[in-house]
């Protein structure tokens, strides 16, 4: 952040430097939660500072070059419309604007190349070895995370919400299930494609708690606009709760819905969804054992209400169209039961 | 429109050729711009078939590569093909219109006997086109040589046809010339595809 | 049949009305449908190209409406994600493969032979079929839209999205064979402008007096040239995969996704050079008209166009930065892809000196061509940005590229595209377009343009993903995507003004003469319309400014237009040395035919067979073309390809 303010005071008109300003609000930052314009974490403040560095110098030739257009038209326009009274001008001169204009060009592009360059090298690998591996599937249209560990117990599968510890590094691992997509938290890091048929790495950091936003952004077909991906940065300890209350298996339920609900639950859904502690097993769709506490369902489609549930399990193709989700043709009272049962997935 | 000074307009009048002379017409550069797509686009085929080659994890190769015993001669048969339609054309630029019958006769017979031979060399593979990789590799590229040998073997007929018919002479034979330009070209394509296929397995070691 | 000298001494002549009259009947194409089907006249073939082009580019602005209400408030569902994803596809496709080399081409096919003093191009049977074949394979791919099989994977296309696992329909056949199909027609006509610029100059005319123009389209040609055929291939390897079970493509057994990137892109970057090479070449061009002086700085401007596409060939890899491919491999494309805006800076900075140095008159052409050095400009920064690697790991794929894509292809051909037609109106039509509706058409262009697109950077910037059919509430993305759909609204509003404009004009114009701009190169020479045979004589080029010679006094030799080679012994122009454009002989010029058209039936009976797996078909129509083909390419006596009895 201090990087950022610093090349801010030295290079920036004042009109940029209040626009940062703003964006980097408390009030904006809540407002615009996929927006890269600020970042947290020690692999996004050298970008963020590069993203406005050339943006600022970017602004700078746009207005520079404008004004010389409109000035010249100004200066320079002939007395008269009429183009054929107009005497015609020898040739020569003007050559002067194409050196010193190519010439500072030149030397504003070889700069943000070597700053380029430099902040390359600065992201290119994690400050400190990383702390977590998380293995993440982009598949249509969700995303799985796999939390890998060499102690294979502590080993989970989740979906949709991934949860990292504040203030360490993380490593990535990108699969890529069936068509290409790309993963990317803006706040956090940029864009990572996984990709059939090669895992692809990348790490990030993220050193403010907080729910970031992750959209898809390779086209996947037809809900590529309905895959979200959220990294909840947890301080460590709270990380690490969660993670433990992750291991655990679902607990029976004890209402009569419930009850009814896991039965009609695992006849109905066990074949592509997977709830540890029952027969539901599948592993096509995301892993649903603890379920109640993510924030959105679908992929960042819904909020996670038990009245988008019932809505959701009772037609997911009028909510989300195209999702692989098939319509389960349940009745009534089975929709009641297993919504009953999910928000016991906590 | 401006008046100028008619006189001394400094216009030369010299005699020049009229018509479809040989390298000066526009067929010439015609052909050359057709080869030079043509020629990327065996670029581009022959680019794909290294890039999995050096993207795979060994296994690319099948078990039994496609072996020399045919594809050597069938080599030669090519080159002596283009050699034949060189010398044919060599005689019709000196007037000699049966030189040229008789050399586009030999290059198209070595050209069937060519896709002949090759036709077998096809059925000798242990691979298909859906086997592997390089299956695919192997009869998308020799395929589209293929292609173009029966396009080449089309216009040295057709050629053959028109020498027959006494449509050509020393200065008036840039379809010689043009048609001929393909047909080297695809010899010598022919050759970056044989090494590509025949010889690098050795070069792996 | 009379003799065709294998020799003979081009006749100078001071022109007169017989010659004229004669001249006429040998060039002039029959009327009706019979001249329509056969005309292989550059002017024909150039104002169809054109007037096609705006037809695929109404269709695809109409598209883009239809996507724009979608888009102006969140979670709206006018369209199904389907419905969307197609429509995305096609005006993607249909902007860039139907609309954008199309209309420079058409400008470049009607200009040439009249810039270059020629009566026609290299290839004029070549000329027509590189139309046909360019319409058939546009109706082609419409064809699959229609019933509901568009492509649905965005112009790129990428596998396995691509595949037939993922995609069974028949979508992508249609956009394959399509896409091949319509390469045909890029080729050939490539081919044709590199031979024409090769042979067929006027004498004189060497490569130091070539307008700007002229090289923009060569450069492009000689990209398509080598870089057509690998889309060409990328997309015959799909379609193999889809309908043979090759595994060129797919993962499961082993193929690689990345191969279709890399040779999607290794054409997909030259291709974007292609598409504004040309038009920075109008407005190199018709800015000196303008500002009435000579351009400053022709050779580094020539030199900067071929140097853009030279530089063009080693970048199409910052389209897959987020590949995961090594970081070194990606910094190499990442410096080329900021390195190459230099040849850019110095044709911005040679217009600006154009603008100060001259007296610019302000005409509609003059706002078109001038406001696109500022859009120019936009669309430059925001492809320096995105060239610099960690930064476009950021941009890549969210709105901003889309703010970017649009400026470059808007800004730098759409707008020179415009403003191309208001100076060339006149030479096509003999009409000159209103001035006064010219500026509302123009304002409402420019403006339409900017509030449509200036904020998508922004848009981009705060993180929404293109290709989305629909977005959340309280992403910050509502107002900015509501004054884009305003934007583009009055952007198309301005479109249909010079739509209005040229409707009018055509009839109700002021009548332009030959030269109304008073410009200074050779196709203000002659009448307009230009006849058939563009010049009475061939001219014998002194200068740069073969109309421009007596005002600007570099030197004592005169441009020749009246007095010349006559050439009027059946369809003849001057063939010239590559070099210099000395005098080397008489090319014989085809009569009208109608084997182009033929033959375009033929290949196009072949791609509807390949899609439709009818066999039987495609064997049929595989011989009719190679017939078409051997009886277009016939040696005939009176083109002088045949050899005489008692010659040689």
């Amino acid at each position: 952040m201090r990087r950022t303010e610093r090349l801010f005071g030295k290079n920036c008109p004042a009109v940029l430097a209040i626009l940062w300003g703003v964006t980097q609000s408390h009030y904006v930052l809540a407002d615009l939660p996929a927006s890269y314009l600020h970042g947290n974490g020690s692999k996004a403040y050298p970008v963020v500072s590069l993203t406005w560095g050339l943006l600022a110098i970017s602004i700078a030739v746009t207005v520079i070059v404008c004004a010389l257009l409109v000035l010249g038209i100004v200066a320079r326009r002939a007395r008269t419309d009429e183009i054929a009274s107009t005497p015609v001008g020898r040739s020569g001169g003007g050559m002067p604007w194409l050196v010193w204009g190519t010439g500072i060009s030149t030397v504003a592009l070889f700069g943000s190349l070597v700053w380029t360059v430099a902040v390359l090298a600065d992201i290119n690998g994690p400050p400190s070895k990383p702390t977590v591996t998380i293995e993440v599937t982009g598949q249509q249209w969700w995303w799985k995370a796999r939390y890998l560990s060499d102690d294979a117990s502590r080993t989970i599968t989740t979906a949709n919400e991934i949860h990292i510890p504040v203030g360490q590094p993380i490593r990535i691992k990108l699969i890529g299930a069936d068509v290409i997509h790309s993963f990317w938290v803006p706040a956090l890091t940029g864009k990572t494609d996984t990709i059939p048929g090669q895992t692809n790495t990348m790490w990030l950091e993220a050193d403010k708690p907080g729910i970031y936003r992750g959209p898809c952004t390779e086209y996947c077909g037809a809900q590529h606009a309905h895959m979200t991906a959220f990294v909840v940065a947890d301080p460590p300890d709270a990380f690490k709760n969660w993670w433990d209350a992750q291991i655990t298996s679902a607990s029976a339920p004890t209402s009569d819905d419930g009850m009814r609900g896991q039965g009609a639950f695992v006849f109905h859904c066990g074949a592509c969804h997977t709830v540890r502690g029952t027969e539901a097993g599948g592993t096509t769709g995301p892993e649903l054992t603890h379920l109640m506490t993510r924030q959105t369902i679908a992929a960042g489609t819904l909020d996670n209400t038990p009245s988008n549930l019932a809505g959701w399990i009772s037609n997911p193709q009028a909510l989300k169209p195209g999702t692989t989700m098939p319509a389960p043709g349940l009745s009534g009272r089975e929709v009641t039961d297993i919504t009953a049962y999910l928000e016991t997935l906590r | 429109m401006t008046d100028q000074a008619v006189a001394d307009i400094g216009l030369e009048q010299p005699r020049v050729p009229v018509g479809s002379i040989r390298r000066r017409g526009t067929g010439w550069w015609g052909v050359l711009t057709l080869i030079l797509t043509e020629a990327s686009l065996f670029v581009y085929l022959l680019f794909s078939y290294y890039y999995f080659a050096f993207q795979s994890s060994g296994g690319f190769l099948p078990d039994k590569p496609p072996s020399l015993e045919l594809s050597v001669p069938n080599t030669v048969i090519l080159l002596l093909s283009s050699v034949a339609v060189w010398w044919g054309d060599a005689g019709v630029r000196r007037g000699r219109q049966r030189q040229l019958v008789i050399g586009l006769a030999i290059a198209l017979l070595l050209g069937i006997a060519f896709v002949t031979i090759q036709l077998f060399e096809w059925r000798e593979q242990t691979f298909t086109l859906r086997s592997s990789q390089y299956g695919s590799l192997f009869y998308t590229i020799t395929g589209f040589h293929m292609a173009h040998v029966i396009v080449g073997l089309l216009v040295l007929a057709v050629l053959l046809v028109w020498s027959a018919l006494g449509y050509f002479s020393g200065r008036r034979s840039a379809p010689i010339l043009i048609g001929g330009a393909y047909w080297h070209f695809v010899d010598v394509v022919w050759l970056a595809v044989f090494f590509t296929f025949y010889i690098t397995p050795y070069l792996r070691g | 049949m009379t003799l065709v000298d294998i020799e003979r001494r081009p006749e100078i002549a001071r022109v007169s009305e017989t010659d004229r009259a004669k001249l006429k009947t040998i060039w002039e194409t029959r009327p009706g449908l019979a001249g329509f089907l056969s005309s292989v006249d550059h002017k024909d073939v150039g104002i169809r190209y054109i007037v096609t082009a705006f037809v695929f580019l109404i269709l695809g602005g109409v598209e883009a409406l239809i996507m724009r209400v979608q888009l102006a408030k969140p979670e709206q569902s006018l369209l199904t994600p389907e419905q969307y994803n197609q429509l995305f596809s096609m005006h993607g496709m249909t902007m860039i493969f139907l609309y954008a080399l199309p209309v420079l081409s058409g400008f470049s096919n009607y200009l040439w032979p009249l810039l270059l003093g020629a009566r026609d191009m290299a290839f004029p049977r070549l000329n027509a079929f590189s139309y046909w074949i360019y319409v058939f394979a546009g109706i082609f791919m419409y064809a699959g839209f229609a019933i509901g099989a568009g492509p649905n994977d965005g112009w790129f296309n990428y596998v396995p999205y691509a595949s037939r696992q993922y995609n069974p329909g028949m979508n992508m056949d249609f956009y394959a064979l399509g896409m091949i199909f319509l390469g045909i027609s890029t080729s050939v006509g490539a081919a044709n402008f590199i031979v024409t610029l090769v042979r067929t100059r006027a004498p004189g005319m060497s490569l130091n007096r070539l307008p700007i123009l002229i090289w923009g389209t060569l450069t492009a040609s000689a990209a398509n040239i080598l870089v057509v055929p690998a889309v060409s291939l990328a997309f015959f390897l799909l379609w193999m995969d889809r309908q043979f079970g090759t595994h060129f493509f797919d993962v499961s057994q082993g193929g690689q996704p990345l191969l279709w990137q890399h040779l999607f892109w290794i054409f997909g970057h030259p291709w974007v050079y292609a598409v504004v090479l040309p038009a920075m070449g109008m407005v190199s061009d018709g800015l000196p008209a303008f500002c009435r002086r000579p351009l400053v700085g022709y050779t580094p401007v020539a030199l900067s166009t071929v140097a853009t596409m030279v530089l063009g060939f080693g970048v199409w890899v910052h389209h897959m930065f987020a590949t995961g491919m090594p970081n070194l491999a990606l910094s190499f494309f990442s410096g080329a892809s900021i390195v190459i805006a230099v040849p850019s800076a110095v044709a911005v900075f040679a217009w600006l000196a154009t603008i100060w140095n001259g007296r610019p008159v302000i005409t509609t052409a003059f706002l078109f061509f001038a406001s696109m050095i500022a859009l120019f400009v936009i669309g430059g920064v925001s492809g320096f940005m995105t060239g610099s690697l960690p930064v476009d790991w950021q941009l890549t794929d969210t709105y901003f590229v889309v703010a970017h894509l649009h400026y470059v292809l808007i800004g730098i051909n759409v707008f020179p595209v415009v403003g191309a037609l208001y100076f060339w109106f006149p030479k096509f039509t003999g009409r000159m377009l209103d001035e006064r509706l010219g500026r509302w058409n123009f304002w409402t262009m420019f403006l339409g343009f900017n509030i449509g697109f200036l904020p998508m950077h922004l848009t981009g910037l705060w993180g929404m993903p293109r290709r989305v059919y629909t977005y959340p509430e309280g992403m910050g993305w509502d107002w900015l995507n509501m004054i884009s759909s305003v934007g583009s609204f009055l952007f198309a509003f301005g479109v249909l003004l010079l739509l209005i404009n040229l409707a009018v004009s055509l009839r109700r114009g002021k009548v332009a003469g030959p030269n109304p701009w008073d410009a200074p190169t050779l196709e203000w020479a002659v009448p307009s319309p230009p006849p058939p045979y563009n010049f009475d004589v061939i001219p014998h080029v002194a200068s740069r400014h073969p109309l421009w010679e007596d005002r600007l006094q570099e030197s004592e030799a005169r441009t020749s237009l009246t007095e010349g080679y006559l050439l009027d012994h059946g369809r003849e122009t001057i063939g010239t040395t590559p070099l210099d454009g000395d005098i080397d002989l008489i090319l014989k010029m085809p009569e009208d035919s109608y084997a182009p058209f033929m033959l375009s039936v033929a290949i196009s009976a072949f791609f509807l067979a390949l899609l439709l797996h009818w066999w039987w078909l495609a064997a049929a129509a595989g011989v009719a073309t190679i017939g078409a083909i051997a009886i277009w390419l016939w040696p005939e006596h009176d083109l002088g390809q045949t050899a005489d009895a008692g010659h040689d």
